[in-house]
């Protein structure tokens, strides 16, 4: 209980990614998928450190989880450029009226 | 026993922050939580020995990523404070993927036993930047290199892609 192991980081975590998931399947407001998929990238990161600190030792989980903040940073600002171009076009950012391409 | 209850502290909050953000209304409000869930998972961060990490943690995302984000709902916001309902089956549909996904990771990670730290292992020493930065330049060189082309390649597609449109 007071000894804290791999197991606790791993618990939250997937406390964390399964609220990111499910953040991303309720919200229709297309920043709040963003904002879930922040959370599974966190999730995934807490995982990469932990496993790094008590599994397997040197660097290898820091730098991946380093790695895997810059690309979070690129994603989120790609995806808020995709946003902006979805509200000029369409006037909402709900995502459920992005159905143009339906048959 | 100190080390617990500072955990168990992050934890919590880092937990809270992620089911407010599920459960509020108003993405503002999800926004300001997020900020406590990246927050709180630095705090992890420095506990796990990655102080580099923690740093970073708090720079990109909760100076950078989350201002962003604050900048992308104000420029999409309709009215002040729009919101859109969920429909209860979408809630519901939602709350079951969630939960067996839970299900699923808790019986791989309680699955088999997790050996505790032994606190010899050269891992269980916060490793100085400076370890950090030689690493990145040499054994991590190629991902590195990668990684700044591909973010080379991000600001050139999101300045395209926000630029204003000439009809």
């Amino acid at each position: 209980m007071f000894e804290i192991g791999l197991g606790h980081y791993l618990f939250v975590s997937a406390l964390v990614f399964c609220t990111g998931i499910a953040v991303m399947a309720t919200k229709r407001n297309a920043v709040g998928i963003l904002i879930g998929a922040e959370l599974v990238l966190n999730a995934a990161n807490l995982n990469f450190v932990a496993c790094g600190r008590y599994r397997v030792g040197g660097l290898d989980g820091q730098v991946a989880a380093a790695f895997v903040i810059v690309l979070a940073a690129a994603e989120a600002a790609i995806a808020l450029a995709i946003f902006l171009n979805f509200y000029n076009a369409l006037a909402t950012i709900d995502v459920d009226r992005g159905d143009t391409l339906r048959g | 026993m100190l080390e617990a209850v500072v955990f168990y502290l992050f934890a919590a909050v880092t937990v809270g922050s992620a089911v407010a953000i599920l459960l509020s209304k108003n993405i503002v409000r999800s926004a300001v939580w997020l900020l406590g869930t990246l927050g709180a998972v630095a705090g992890l961060y420095l506990l796990l020995a990655a102080n580099y990490l923690a740093a970073i943690q708090l720079i990109i995302y909760a100076g950078g990523i989350l201002v962003l984000i604050v900048f992308g709902v104000m420029l999409t916001a309709q009215r002040p404070l729009v919101r859109f309902e969920t429909r209860p089956n979408e809630v519901a549909l939602a709350a079951a993927v969630g939960l067996v996904l839970f299900a699923g990771l808790l019986a791989a990670i309680f699955g088999q036993p997790w050996p505790t730290l032994p606190e010899a292992t050269p891992s269980a020493q916060v490793a100085p930047v400076r370890t950090i930065g030689t690493e990145l330049l040499t054994t991590y060189l190629v991902p590195f290199e990668l990684v700044s082309v591909l973010l080379l390649a991000v600001m050139i597609g999101a300045a395209y892609l926000a630029r204003p449109q000439r009809r």
